[in-house]
């Protein structure tokens, strides 16, 4: 173990190594360098991870948690310590591996996508710096270290997004998912604070094996007096907006889509392995917290399947192959949250836990790291290639790029569902889970989404691989090594993840904590679930084909959106959600409360400074006045002065 | 001859020292004011001494140093009064106000 411990220090100090020797001692000039110092370092971060979780499943501790080494941070009263650690169970074991192993690619990416900015040094710096703070995030035993490496995601995303910030629209983009997620955040940073108020500590554990049966008098908390079992209700929905606004559910979800102003390569890490991700882990870590109260999780699961179907709609009438690709994590994100809502059951008026459904979840944002990362590398080859990201100008790509083709079909089959590729396993399970769980409508949408997931999926690799190319710049498009690596590298697991780690998951994320009683065993009947969801997918495959993919598809009329019906508009601008949180923005925030705000800066502090100002200028101006300059002036006062004094004063005779 | 007579006769060189002093705008015309004041102070010096001390010539004595410590004034007074002339053609006391702004 011993061994172990120092081992797993190097898992976070790799990267942080990468992050300043890149940001401070690498000059813009040195690219080469830069790019091969970071893929070593969090190359050898990844094998590192991969060994310590391999050690651990074999260990014998495996569901159990085992703290590798923990230290005091700040001592806020004796019995309310924040410190630092290294907390891991199988979810922070499988988080270590997919982040480490996510951003080995994507560094060997981003040399060769990279290659030609003027600042590679600065973005493999941020990079690696992202890559640090997740892993801090996920293997964190306490709420304080979760929030302080929360917060530093948000900022090293922030940083990414903006990367290019000649562009205004890079830069507006950067600070709108800041701003929001800092807007939930602060909701976040509230339910931390209640909930260690209430029960005097930051740690999972004891939040995780609370029973709410030793929570039963009072709290007063300033305003009102309530009981502490709904605080610690109130506190918990207070932490899941923290995880609400980071994986962009709606109606936060605006800044995701518009965050593709980053590089791509960001964009990939982001929509696979951190940032939002970071949401659902945390609803995940946090799970037995959660399922203590029912009404929370019901809220996760509206929240999730809201979303899932909201923004794989809208992914079905996106031209820019980012955009479609962001609604589409946007869905996916959906798909792991409901999961994680819909496990509470009720049987026989009593509230139950199916832990399916997390496994369910979990298992999910395994398989779709992978394949959504991979997804985002090939539609930056695209983009690379063609230089747009517009649908209207690829074309036929699949003769000139043949791995990028093989591996978007894997991704495609894989997001869609279908056997044996890996998303067709976690998948099942979240629709099983909320079979299980009596949730008919849940289920009903989930499917739904699941073929317009396909649908969409399918319809952007015919219009980019298949037809006829409408690229200017076809006659030059080749794949090259450092970008085409990566591409295939994480093909694999996206093939195979699925069936060779489906045991691994159903064993070992029971969490163990929940009181035996609660835990629900199905007893509906299955089997066909599997069927109708690959005939789903399926159809909306053969639909996408139809329109998109046959050799008679009119790809022309349909990729142009001004002839459309007012519904499709709707739908193409995105049901006009930017639009409406612009025009909240500009009337709400700039017009109503900046402009009180600008008018107590301008009337009251501005005119306590001049009202001082003038005071003091009056006063000098009266002094001034005596200084005459005159010199009887002077000499008379003085002889006055010194009469004054002779009859006046107290002068010794 | 009376102690009163000589200590209104120095009251009154003295009055008319200040009023020239305050009134007269030339420098020149100032600086012999002052000469007049101090000799009035030297009056008072002699008559008390005359008067009223033991040993009268301790008086006397100090008129001396009087006189030859306005004489070092003067010439310094004089000095700069010829350089400021030679500078601003001018010796109006209202006129030398350079300071105040």
């Amino acid at each position: 173990m011993n061994k172990l411990t120092t081992l797993s220090y190097f898992i976070f100090l790799l990267p942080f190594l990468g992050f300043i020797i890149n940001g401070l001692f690498l000059k813009q000039s040195h690219k080469k360098l830069a790019g091969f110092l970071s893929v070593a370092l969090n190359g050898a971060a990844a094998l590192i991870a991969i060994y310590l979780a391999f050690n651990y499943f074999q260990s014998g501790v495996a569901p159990g948690r085992m703290i590798l080494w923990q230290k005091d941070f700040l001592s806020f009263a004796p019995s309310l310590i924040a410190s630092v650690g290294l907390l891991l169970d199988p979810l922070s074991a499988m988080m270590l591996v997919v982040i480490t192993f996510i951003s080995f690619a994507v560094h060997i990416y981003s040399i060769g996508y990279m290659k030609e900015d003027r600042s590679t040094t600065r973005f493999f710096s941020f990079l690696s710096l992202f890559t640090f703070s997740m892993l801090s995030l996920v293997v964190a035993p306490n709420l304080f270290q979760t929030f302080f490496f929360w917060e530093l995601v948000g900022i090293s995303s922030y940083l990414l997004i903006g990367f290019w910030y000649e562009k205004p629209a890079a830069v507006s983009a950067s600070k709108q998912a800041f701003i929001l997620t800092r807007f939930a955040d602060s909701f976040f940073l509230l339910g931390i604070i209640l909930v260690s108020f209430i029960i005097g500590s930051f740690d999972f554990y004891d939040l995780n094996t609370l029973s709410l049966s030793s929570f039963l008098g009072e709290i007063n908390l300033g305003i009102i007096t309530i009981t502490k079992a709904k605080a610690l209700f109130v506190a918990s929905i207070l932490v899941f907006i923290g995880g609400w606004g980071k994986s962009a559910m709606f109606p936060m979800h605006i800044w995701l889509p518009n965050a593709m102003e980053g590089p791509t390569p960001v964009s990939s890490i982001i929509h696979s392995a951190t940032m939002v991700v970071a949401g659902v882990y945390l609803v995940a870590r946090l799970f037995p917290f959660f399922s203590l109260f029912s009404d929370t999780l019901h809220l996760i699961m509206v929240v999730g399947i809201f979303t899932a179907v909201f923004a794989a709609v809208i992914a079905c009438t996106q031209k820019d192959i980012k955009r479609i690709l962001a609604y589409s994590t946007l869905s996916q994100l959906g798909y792991m949250m409901f999961a994680l809502g819909s496990t509470s059951v009720i049987i026989e008026g009593q509230a139950a836990i199916n832990t399916l459904g997390y496994s369910a979840s979990v298992f999910h944002i395994f398989t779709h790291a992978f394949f959504k990362c991979m997804l985002f590398l090939i539609a930056g080859s695209l983009i690379h290639a063609v230089h747009s990201n517009d649908l209207d100008q690829m074309g036929g790509l699949g003769r000139k790029m043949p791995w990028t083709y093989a591996a978007t079909l894997i991704g495609c089959l894989a997001i869609s569902g279908i056997p044996p590729f890996s998303g067709f396993f976690s998948k099942d399970e979240i629709l099983i889970a909320t079979l299980e769980g009596k949730h008919f409508i849940v289920f009903g949408l989930a499917l739904f989404t699941s073929g317009l997931t396909a649908f969409y999926m399918f319809r952007l690799f015919f219009l980019a691989f298949h037809g006829n190319m409408r690229s200017p710049h076809a006659s030059h498009i080749k794949e090259s090594f450092s970008m085409t690596f990566p591409i295939v590298m994480l093909a694999i697991p996206s093939f195979l993840g699925g069936y060779l780690f489906k045991k691994v998951f159903l064993k070992f994320y029971l969490p163990g904590y929940l009181p035996a009683s609660d835990i629900f065993s199905s007893s509906i009947s299955v089997h066909w679930v599997p069927f109708a969801a690959s005939l789903v997918a399926l159809i909306g495959i053969v639909f996408a084909w139809v329109s998109y993919g046959r050799p008679y598809a009119n790809v022309k009329k349909a990729l142009d959106e001004t002839n459309r019906n007012q519904f499709y508009k709707w739908i193409y601008h995105k049901f006009y959600f930017d639009e409406i949180y612009y025009a909240f923005v500009r009337q709400f925030i700039f017009r109503g409360f900046s402009a009180f705000v600008r008018f107590f800066e301008d009337y009251v502090i501005g005119g306590a400074v001049k009202g001082s100002v003038f005071i003091i200028k009056k006063a000098g101006e009266l002094v001034r006045e005596s200084q005459s300059g005159f010199t009887p002036f002077y000499l008379g006062t003085l002889v006055v002065g010194l009469l004054l004094w002779r009859f006046l004063g107290n002068l010794p005779v | 001859m009376t102690l009163l007579n000589c200590l209104l006769l120095s009251f009154i060189l003295f009055g008319i020292g200040i009023f020239g002093l305050l009134r007269r705008r030339h420098l020149v015309a100032m600086l012999i004011s002052i000469e007049i004041m101090l000799n009035a102070a030297n009056m008072n010096f002699i008559t008390f001494a005359y008067f009223s001390a033991e040993d009268s010539s301790a008086g006397a004595v100090f008129n001396l140093f009087v006189i030859a410590v306005t004489a070092c004034e003067m010439a310094i007074a004089l000095a700069i009064v010829v350089s400021m002339y030679r500078r601003r053609h001018s010796l109006d006391v209202n006129e030398l106000r350079s300071l105040h702004e």
